[in-house]
């Protein structure tokens, strides 16, 4: 059995996740200020992609990001290759269908922060943004690691986004899904049991792990 | 280090709910204790003089400094106003020892400084032995003291209590009582204490301010306004 659809995978997630977690948690301290226009509005459309179905997603991603959108065009000329049916779109692809995970838990997680640490902060003299690189994100951190965690869940099983954006193979290889699926249906069930296996193993002990850290971090703020 | 409070001056207009709140008040260096029911509007007013909270109208100054003029659209903000907060569940920062939320205003510092003086007032308070532990390992008595080092290290012109000790025994509230009083006479600084406790008031206050409904119902010397008065009403 080969190891690259799960390394590549393992690759694409990690870096959605990351690229999840930065937007995410800014949607989520977007949200929880009420200034923001149309906040709710704005919310369930990052969410999204919780309800939408993958196809549908990929549809909007290729025509937002395809060689005719003024953003496929702008990165074409600036790179040379394509956002589309690369890694750079399985990561994109991943990364949204991810951040509504994010930005559902930090935004929880920001707003349980008691609203007296934070009057507490103001009058020590903290500016808004020392207050929320001190305060509001050390103690939203449990529940903006919980959302990572599930953000990476999530990209690592993903199937109908990637494949609608960034194909079947990318730079040669399957996704650890598409490899699963495509052994399947090509005969070689050997080798799509396999994979689910080890997919399976390595996803479960990812989480595993992640949990023990965050029971640790949510412990230590108690 | 120290810069003189001065005379604290409000007068304020704002609606809150079914409650109309309209109190104009002065203070001078020293311990001004406001009392009252609840929901009588006492918590809204320290909100107000910490810059937390906006009236609808009216004007906060401290020692001639204008905080806010709604009229003429001064705001100044927040943590340019020098006021420590003692809030009443004290809003210690769970995340950080007892030396970092004592050095947590005192920015203004380097880090040795910021440091030493942390400790030395962890020292002054009897809790220095706490200084690398967090929050939730204090007893209720230990964390006043470092929520009182906290609102005292950045030298406040102005110190608000929202009825930080009502928690306490009574041994242990008469300790820290005498503790805010030595504090606040060192500084120089007026100090609003919002207290249920009249027995807590008779101890502590230069001024009392009794509010009911928003408005100040009575204000004078502690003797006189609290000749009668056993207790007041939840």
């Amino acid at each position: 059995m080969s190891w690259a659809p799960l390394a590549l995978s393992l690759e694409v997630a990690a870096l959605s996740t990351l690229v999840a977690l930065l937007f995410g948690t800014a949607i989520a301290v977007l949200l929880a200020w009420n200034k923001v226009p149309f906040r709710e509005l704005f919310y369930a459309l990052v969410c999204a992609p919780l309800v939408l179905p993958p196809t549908v997603l990929g549809y909007y991603l290729l025509v937002a990001l395809g060689t005719n959108s003024a953003l496929g065009r702008a990165w074409e000329s600036l790179t040379g290759t394509t956002i589309v049916f690369s890694f750079t779109g399985a990561v994109i692809a991943a990364a949204v269908g991810s951040l509504p995970m994010v930005v559902r838990s930090a935004r929880i997680g920001i707003e349980a922060v008691e609203p007296n640490l934070i009057a507490a902060a103001r009058t020590l003299g903290a500016s808004p943004a020392r207050v929320l690189r001190t305060v509001v994100l050390p103690l939203a951190a449990p529940a903006i690691v919980a959302g990572a965690m599930l953000a990476f869940a999530r990209a690592l099983g993903d199937y109908g986004i990637t494949q609608m954006v960034a194909g079947q193979l990318i730079n040669g290889t399957e996704t650890a899904s598409i490899h699963v699926m495509n052994a399947l249906y090509g005969g070689r069930e050997e080798d799509a049991r396999n994979m689910a296996i080890v997919t399976t193993i390595v996803g479960v002990g990812l989480l595993y792990l992640a949990n023990r850290v965050l029971k640790k971090l949510s412990g230590a703020h108690v | 280090m120290s810069e003189p409070g001065g005379t604290l001056a409000a007068n304020i207009a704002m609606r809150r709910g079914e409650l109309q709140i309209e109190i104009e008040l002065e203070c001078g260096p020293g311990i001004t204790c406001v009392m009252g029911p609840s929901g009588s509007g006492k918590s809204t007013l320290l909100s107000v003089l910490a810059g937390l909270t906006v009236p609808d109208r009216g004007t906060v100054s401290l020692g001639g400094q204008t905080w806010l003029d709604r009229a003429k659209g001064i705001d100044v903000p927040v943590r340019n106003r020098r006021v420590s907060y003692m809030f009443q569940g004290l809003a210690l920062f769970p995340h950080m020892t007892a030396q970092h939320n004592v050095e947590y205003g005192m920015h203004d510092l380097d880090r040795s400084a910021r440091a030493s003086r942390a400790i030395q007032l962890l020292e002054r308070l009897g809790v220095a032995h706490l200084a690398n532990r967090r929050p939730r390992t204090f007893s209720g008595g230990e964390a006043q003291r470092v929520a009182l080092a906290r609102a005292i290290a950045p030298v406040p012109r102005l110190m608000l209590l929202d009825e930080p000790f009502s928690a306490l025994d009574r041994q242990l509230r008469a300790q820290l009582i005498a503790l805010v009083r030595e504090l606040v006479t060192e500084l120089a600084i007026p100090l609003v204490h919002v207290t249920h406790s009249v027995g807590e008031a008779r101890l502590l206050a230069d001024q009392v301010l009794r509010i009911e409904k928003g408005k100040i119902v009575d204000r004078g010397a502690a003797a006189t306004v609290l000749a009668d008065v056993t207790h007041i009403e939840d």
